[in-house]
């Protein structure tokens, strides 16, 4: 009877434990209309930093969706650079995360900073993605060829080729001073970059 | 024999109560039900506070606010259609402020869905909105709204008695202030 029993809550508690896998709920604007591609909830991090606060940030030089290449130490001495890596294109958070940093030009002006996009779509699906944001204020880099070695340099990349949801902060000197390689279902704190932007300048 | 159903019994009930849960919120609220319960807190702004018709300090429901129809934004600072909306409705805003008819019976908020406080602040410093924007961080509201994506309008007509009816629903296409007025107008019975 006892034995029984344990079947039966085995049975209820297994029943129920389907509810727990109700996909993550993320604000889609509807500028994207139907073309998300829902991508579900993914292992937060899967990948290992190669580099850390303090490090000299790996330079490199990606195309730009504006068919200017853009290198990492062509701001040197001159900007604070802070790289943000997003998975993909047309993915659910992404979608959610560059149309924010778009209103916030005057927070990095006042920190004396640049924002580098960086995905490893190629730049036509970059282009086209971007373009439901309205009009981008940053550059946009393509990552694509040689897949994802920009990633791979920061230790970003992800097993299945898409890279992390980071972030790196990079002063004028080009030295790391703030890494968040984020849970890639989650959109990563505002405050937080902005913070890390401002404790440059101190 | 019934000890043996129990487990069974059990299964069910639960099996209905979490369902129903989950589908009580696959839309948004349409023209001709009720709003989910959304508890707000009540602005600290003693401008808000007197905008919304509210008093003391907790939390309260949209059909508290002193009104005859209240307009609910659902809206992203992430959002490139919220941003590209958001001159015309703070547009919608004063064509309401500056008709001393429609002034005290029509409010427009918006709920800021998965933003935080300082996110609901850049949209509210970097678009001049006027009227009050609430934060809704973890999605709560967001869910039990459908989970819709933004910008998502409702229209909400609230009568003397406390009651309250969602007369007006909709996904994006803001058509201006003066045709979303009209609408919302003619939708509440106000004209």
């Amino acid at each position: 009877m006892k034995k029984r029993r344990f079947f039966h809550l085995i049975w209820v508690v297994g029943t129920l434990s389907v509810f727990g896998f109700i996909p993550m709920v993320h604000a889609i604007s509807d500028a994207f209309k139907q073309n998300i591609y829902n991508v579900g909830t993914l292992k937060p991090v899967d990948s290992i930093l190669k580099v850390k606060a303090g490090d000299r940030a790996p330079d490199f030089t990606l195309p730009s969706i504006s068919e200017e290449k853009v290198s990492l130490n062509q701001y040197r001495g001159k900007k604070n650079v802070v790289l943000s890596f997003v998975p993909a294109a047309w993915t659910p958070v992404c979608s959610d995360q560059w149309p924010g940093y778009n209103i916030v030009k005057d927070i990095f002006d006042e920190n004396n900073a640049i924002l580098l996009g960086i995905t490893v779509d190629n730049t036509p699906t970059l282009y086209a993605w971007t373009n439901q944001m309205g009009k981008l204020w940053f550059p946009v880099l393509s990552d694509f060829w040689p897949h994802g070695a920009v990633a791979q340099k920061y230790g970003v990349l992800r097993s299945n080729g898409v890279s992390e949801r980071a972030l790196f902060v990079i002063d004028k000197k080009g030295i790391l001073r703030y890494i968040n390689v984020n849970d890639i279902n989650k959109r990563p704190s505002l405050e937080d970059l902005i913070n890390a932007l401002e404790k440059l300048n101190k | 024999m019934k000890r043996k159903l129990m487990p069974f019994a059990l299964m069910v009930v639960l099996f209905l109560t979490v369902s129903s849960s989950i589908h009580a919120a696959d839309k948004a609220p349409q023209k001709g039900e009720s709003l989910p319960v959304i508890n707000l807190p009540i602005p600290k702004s003693p401008a808000e506070k007197s905008y919304l018709g509210l008093t003391g300090v907790g939390s309260f429901k949209i059909p508290q606010i002193k009104a005859k129809a209240v307009i609910i934004e659902i809206f992203s600072m992430y959002c490139p259609y919220c941003q590209k909306d958001a001159p015309g409705v703070n547009e919608l805003y004063t064509l309401i402020e500056n008709d001393p008819d429609l002034k005290n019976k029509v409010k427009l908020i918006g709920i800021g869905a998965g933003n935080t406080p300082f996110e609901v602040g850049v949209y509210k410093k970097t678009y001049a909105v006027p009227f009050p924007l609430f934060p809704d961080q973890d999605f709560t509201i967001h869910k039990a709204c459908g989970e819709v994506r933004t910008p998502y309008f409702i229209v909400v007509k609230t009568n003397e008695d406390g009651s309250h009816l969602v007369v007006h629903s909709q996904l994006g296409e803001y058509p201006g202030a003066k045709p979303f007025l009209e609408l919302v107008l003619k939708s509440s019975g106000l004209k």
